[in-house]
């Protein structure tokens, strides 16, 4: 049969590259059709109806707007910087789904340190972030890109600690793992056992994503679009797609490792191969509360931001290591 | 079908082969990003330059200093705490990965690495290195 052809490595994995692009460039798409939607029928407006059915045509109407926009620059800007940062920003949001698992033993490469991979890739995000502000010599860009800088650092702190539970009660680094381990039912996802974590990884995910409240590196109100004030047509539309695919990966990553990834929520819902299907409504609900958390919570000041990630996330996920690693020593039957 | 290409499993190959992979798609995304900005740059029109049409946007004032000067040290404190907690982490990982057969041991000696570390955060934040001003 021509399928076993494409199951032999190169083009087994070509094609995995192929449906990992087309994913990302889509979920991008989709996303922003979803929070313009989302944030339409919150504020009680219809949102964008106009092209195509039910205005579903709009993000291919961006799309082709951007692509026809004059790209400016401005004339102090460090050129190959300024051009280079979409790309290092694009990156993280296109690389960490190659290791996440979408249905049974559906993952491009089984890295068994997927962990340790997501987070280093994921910091390459905040270099992105510098490089767009620092390149385009503003003063606006620069204000965001260090305030970015700060935030991400920080909060990269608590969402590295937050993973220690999942990695301490599933004993692997690799997300195939975990979600198996999460087998049999919501009850044995890890956002149970591990929710003070789970709650600081969501939190540290919202910043990472720099989504509101934690978008002080855009700040439009205030900063007028922070690090990406510069940037003009596809440069700035190349931007936004990272933004939003890495939005959909941080969901991604927080179903994988809390919710139970592919895994259903009772057995008898277990739809062998097709279990993406619960991967893809759990990743799009983890989306949809972002976009509702967007219109609910107003913007944290910078030093609110500081204290919140310091004094609050990093002392909760000590304590709670603590716990589960002293829970798991008395009760080694149930953890 | 998608799905039975991805379900092809990668155990079989070696582990070389794996972050050969990695390499290889990491090179994938930054030529497809750079081809669509290539091509944006065919597609978009480009109309005359001029010197005020090339300055920075601050939103309708001229620019009068350059943004690339020092910044305050508050910035620098935060990226050393990070460095410290993340060397933290870089070590609690492999500990968490074997925690299960260690057992009592293990739990003792991470005690002590984390309460040396926990002092150290609130010795930081006794002096105000966590505060924001």
């Amino acid at each position: 049969m021509s399928l076993d052809i494409l199951n032999q490595e190169p083009f087994r994995f070509l094609l995995s590259v192929g449906v990992i692009l087309f994913l990302v460039l889509n979920l991008a798409a989709v996303f922003t059709m979803a929070e313009r939607k989302v944030s339409a029928y919150i504020q009680l407006r219809y949102g964008p109806n106009r092209v195509g059915p039910r205005g579903l045509l709009q993000p291919a109407a961006d799309v082709f707007k951007l692509f026809t926009k004059e790209n400016l620059s401005p004339g102090r800007a460090d050129i190959w910087i300024f051009l280079a940062a979409p790309i290092a920003m694009f990156i993280p949001a296109a690389l960490v789904w190659l290791v996440v698992p979408f249905a049974p033993n559906a993952v491009v490469a089984d890295l068994n340190v997927a962990i340790v991979f997501f987070i280093a890739v994921t910091s390459i995000g905040a270099l992105g972030l510098i490089m767009a502000g620092y390149g385009s010599r503003s003063s606006f860009s620069l204000l965001g890109a260090l305030r970015g800088a700060a935030q991400m650092i920080s909060y990269e702190v608590p969402l590295i600690l937050s993973l220690l539970g999942v990695i301490m009660l599933s004993g692997s680094l690799s997300l195939v793992d975990v979600v198996e381990a999460q087998s049999g039912g919501f009850w044995h996802w890890y956002f149970l056992p591990q929710l003070p974590m789970f709650v600081v990884f969501y939190i540290s995910g919202l910043a990472e994503a720099r989504r509101v409240p934690f978008d002080l590196p855009e700040g439009e109100s205030e900063i007028v679009g922070g690090f990406m004030v510069e940037y003009s047509g596809m440069t700035w539309g190349l931007i936004q797609a990272a933004e939003f695919a890495s939005m959909g990966l941080i969901s991604a990553i927080t179903v994988t490792l809390f919710l139970g990834g592919w895994q259903p929520p009772f057995e008898f819902l277990d739809l062998g191969n097709f279990n993406w299907i619960w991967f893809g409504l759990k990743t799009a609900l983890l989306v949809f509360t972002f976009q509702w958390i967007r219109w609910s919570v107003p913007r944290l000041r910078m030093d609110q931001l500081m204290d919140l990630g310091w004094k609050v996330l990093v002392p909760v996920c000590l304590v709670w290591l603590f716990v589960t690693a002293g829970l798991m020593l008395l009760l080694p039957s149930v953890f | 079908m998608v799905l039975a290409i991805l379900q092809g499993g990668s155990q079989e190959i070696g582990y070389g082969a794996l972050y050969l992979y990695v390499g290889l798609f990491l090179l994938i995304v930054v030529g497809f990003v750079a081809t669509t900005l290539a091509i944006a740059r065919l597609i978009a029109p480009s109309r005359q330059s001029s010197k005020m049409k090339r300055m920075n946007y601050e939103t309708g004032e001229m620019t009068v200093t350059d943004p690339w000067r020092p910044f305050p040290v508050r910035y620098y404190v935060f990226a050393l705490l990070f460095l410290i907690f993340d060397v933290e982490a870089a070590f609690l990982y492999p500990w968490a990965v074997v925690y299960r057969d260690l057992g009592l041991y293990g739990f003792v000696e991470m005690v002590i690495f984390v309460l040396i570390l926990g002092i150290g955060l609130a010795y930081a934040w006794k002096k105000g290195a966590l505060k924001w001003v």
